[in-house]
């Protein structure tokens, strides 16, 4: 699999990444070095291998059904760019 | 146990083009809001109609250096609903990220279950009328993150985001391809919120958005779905629209109604229907196009990277298995064949858990009340003990008599009030003293709804109510005949006319009743009218 400058393109824009058009044959070229480094590793024969999820063996940690957060608003606002009456504010979005 | 009644597959609805005639195809996708307190991956709250972001954790805003910790509940209610749909439970699950950016996802993605979901594939049994229904199968349930909320209205220029419902869980249920036309949509939807309404993992609330519904639509010629259904190649059917979110089944039928005519009006036309995702429009009655969505679709799934899979132990599974509640296909069963009902009527008894309880309670309090109640003869023999089960032939016979009640007279009741069951000013025991009253003999039928209306607007007790008001029932045969007698000494033209013409017998009936103030046995009067009269 080849990446090309439409699919750089693509990608970038997936992301919300401006990338300007003379900087896009870089950047699928430094994508098709990874996806040849993935290929490499596919070349290894993984049968019967069970996939490694982490290091040391571990228990998904799980929470009890309890309300141990909230009542902050203030704290959740206070990086927006704006805020109105307890609202995120944003340029209007309408489907 | 009887696990559901018999039953058989009702047609699908076919819609007749400009040139032939074409069938539905569809599939749903529901997401049901698990009834949790906390959020799938934080300790947020879950309550409706807090202030804006009030029910907001670190982590349900994406701030930087927070991770998800599951909420085991949530896990358990999945599993809970996936047993009640009679489906596999994957003892290994695992959390995907679903990428896209939207301004009410301030991840940046979605935490979902594409590659491995906790439930398999398990079964609806979708309800079209008294012996009619369709199996629907399930293809899985998966666990995922609900969105915020964005408000357009409040403000010309910019639209307003509350996170309030950012990370609630959220349970995708996902059927095959079954459903075979808009009835069948709304039935299917109602079925299964019924179940989770029983099973309490969801409260089903539609208007508040606690169970809406994305709809996969598809037309095909008559035949191509026995060809899907043989093989399961989809080659076989038309190409599917999605209509998204739809919270109401008024909605869902009128949004496939027409999006299936659109569909078969561009295939007739020579067109192609385009794979889309479509919104409906309920003012304008007709699904559009969500173009945004499209480019949006490239959701570049991979697993999550902060959430270890999620492994269950099949011990734990069997415990939530142990504690399962009746369903309502097996509810329904069994008051067809203890209660001796119809499956109409059972139908109603178990909508709703609640209406269910009401019922037996009233049929268990009638069964107290009659223990002192003879053998009837029809059922004694000679032997010391009855024929069958006598307990079963007397509540089947209460059975009835009680669902009666309950139907036509309570709900009726209650709803010319607007209420609900939950706060009935008649307690089922009070209901079952009329039932049983009415058994005994003590009333007839007739000024058995006398009693009901006092004792509902009253609160009062019915055994009371009959023997302060003196309303109980004359058997007293030589009190009737009595009555029969000055009835007929009175009407001697009347009683000349009814000898030519029997039927003219009620009229003497309704005077004999006017006359004891209803309380005559209605039975042993027109016994008795009918032997003084010769007939």
């Amino acid at each position: 699999m080849s990446i090309d400058k439409d699919t750089a393109r693509k990608v970038a824009h997936l992301a919300r990444i401006r990338v300007e058009d003379d900087a896009l044959p870089a950047l699928a070229d430094e994508f098709n070095t990874i996806l040849g480094f993935i290929e490499e590793l596919n070349e290894v024969n993984v049968d019967g291998i069970e996939p490694m999820t982490s290091v040391t063996p571990q228990r998904l940690k799980r929470r009890e059904d309890v309300v141990t957060e909230g009542d902050q608003a203030d704290k959740i606002l206070r990086n927006a760019p704006d805020a109105r009456e307890g609202f995120f504010a944003v340029p209007k979005v309408v489907e | 146990m009887l696990d559901h009644l018999a039953f058989e597959t009702p047609k699908p609805t076919v819609i007749a083009g400009a040139r032939e005639d074409w069938e539905l195809v569809i599939g749903m996708e529901v997401h049901a809001q698990v009834s949790s307190k906390a959020k799938l991956f934080s300790g947020a709250s879950t309550q409706f109609g807090a202030e804006p972001n009030a029910n907001v954790a670190f982590v349900d805003a994406a701030m930087p250096g927070m991770l998800p910790v599951i909420n085991e509940f949530c896990v358990e209610q999945a599993v809970r609903t996936g047993l009640g749909l009679k489906a596999e439970i994957n003892l290994f699950s695992a959390f995907d990220r679903k990428n896209y950016f939207y301004p009410d996802l301030p991840q940046g993605y979605q935490i979902s279950q594409l590659y491995h979901p906790i439930v398999g594939e398990g079964e609806i049994i979708v309800d079209m009328g008294p012996g009619i229904a369709r199996r629907v199968r399930i293809e899985r349930i998966h666990l995922e993150q609900d969105a915020g909320k964005s408000i357009h209205d409040m403000d010309p220029s910019m639209s307003f985001v509350d996170l309030n419902r950012t990370g609630v869980a959220l349970m995708e249920i996902v059927s095959r391809p079954d459903i075979r036309g808009p009835e069948e949509a709304a039935a299917y939807v109602t079925k299964l919120r019924q179940i989770l309404r029983y099973l309490g993992t969801c409260d089903g609330n539609m208007q508040n958005g606690n169970l809406r519904a994305d709809v996969n639509v598809s037309v095909c010629r008559p035949g191509q779905y026995e060809k899907y259904m043989e093989t399961q190649d989809f080659s076989h059917l038309g190409t599917r629209c999605e209509i998204k979110n739809m919270n109401s089944m008024r909605f869902i039928q009128a949004a496939i109604d027409y999006e299936a005519r659109r569909q078969i009006a561009i295939v007739e036309d020579g067109g192609e229907v385009v794979q889309e995702t479509r919104l409906y429009d309920p003012d304008k009655n007709e699904t559009r196009s969500m173009r945004s969505k499209e480019e949006a679709h490239d959701y570049r799934y991979f697993p999550c990277p902060d959430l270890l899979p999620l492994e269950i132990e099949q011990a734990w599974v069997d415990g939530i298995k142990a504690t399962l509640p009746e369903l309502p296909d097996e509810k329904k069963a069994r008051f067809v064949k203890d209660f001796g009902l119809s499956e109409y009527d059972a139908g109603v008894l178990t909508a709703d858990t609640t209406n269910a309880s009401f019922f037996e309670e009233v049929v268990g309090s009638t069964i107290g009340k009659l223990d002192e109640l003879p053998l009837s003869p029809v059922y004694a023999t000679t032997s010391d003990k009855p024929v069958g089960d006598f307990e079963s032939i007397q509540s089947r016979d209460l059975g009835k008599l009680s669902a009666n009640w309950v139907i036509n007279e309570l709900f009726g009741r209650l709803k010319k009030d607007d209420r609900d069951i939950a706060d009935s000013p008649i307690s089922p025991a009070r209901l079952g003293q009329i039932v049983a009253l009415i058994k005994k003999g003590d009333i007839s039928g007739k000024i058995g709804k006398d009693v009901f209306e006092i004792a509902y607007t009253q609160d009062r007790d019915p055994e009371e109510i009959v023997e302060t008001e003196g309303m109980k029932q004359v058997t007293d045969t030589g009190a009737i005949e009595t009555a029969v007698d000055e009835v007929i000494a009175a009407n001697p033209e009347q009683v000349e006319k009814a000898k030519q013409n029997p039927k003219l017998a009620g009229w003497f009936v309704g005077q004999v009743m006017k006359a004891t103030g209803g309380k005559a046995n209605p039975k042993a009067v027109n016994e008795i009218v009918a032997a003084k009269l010769g007939l």
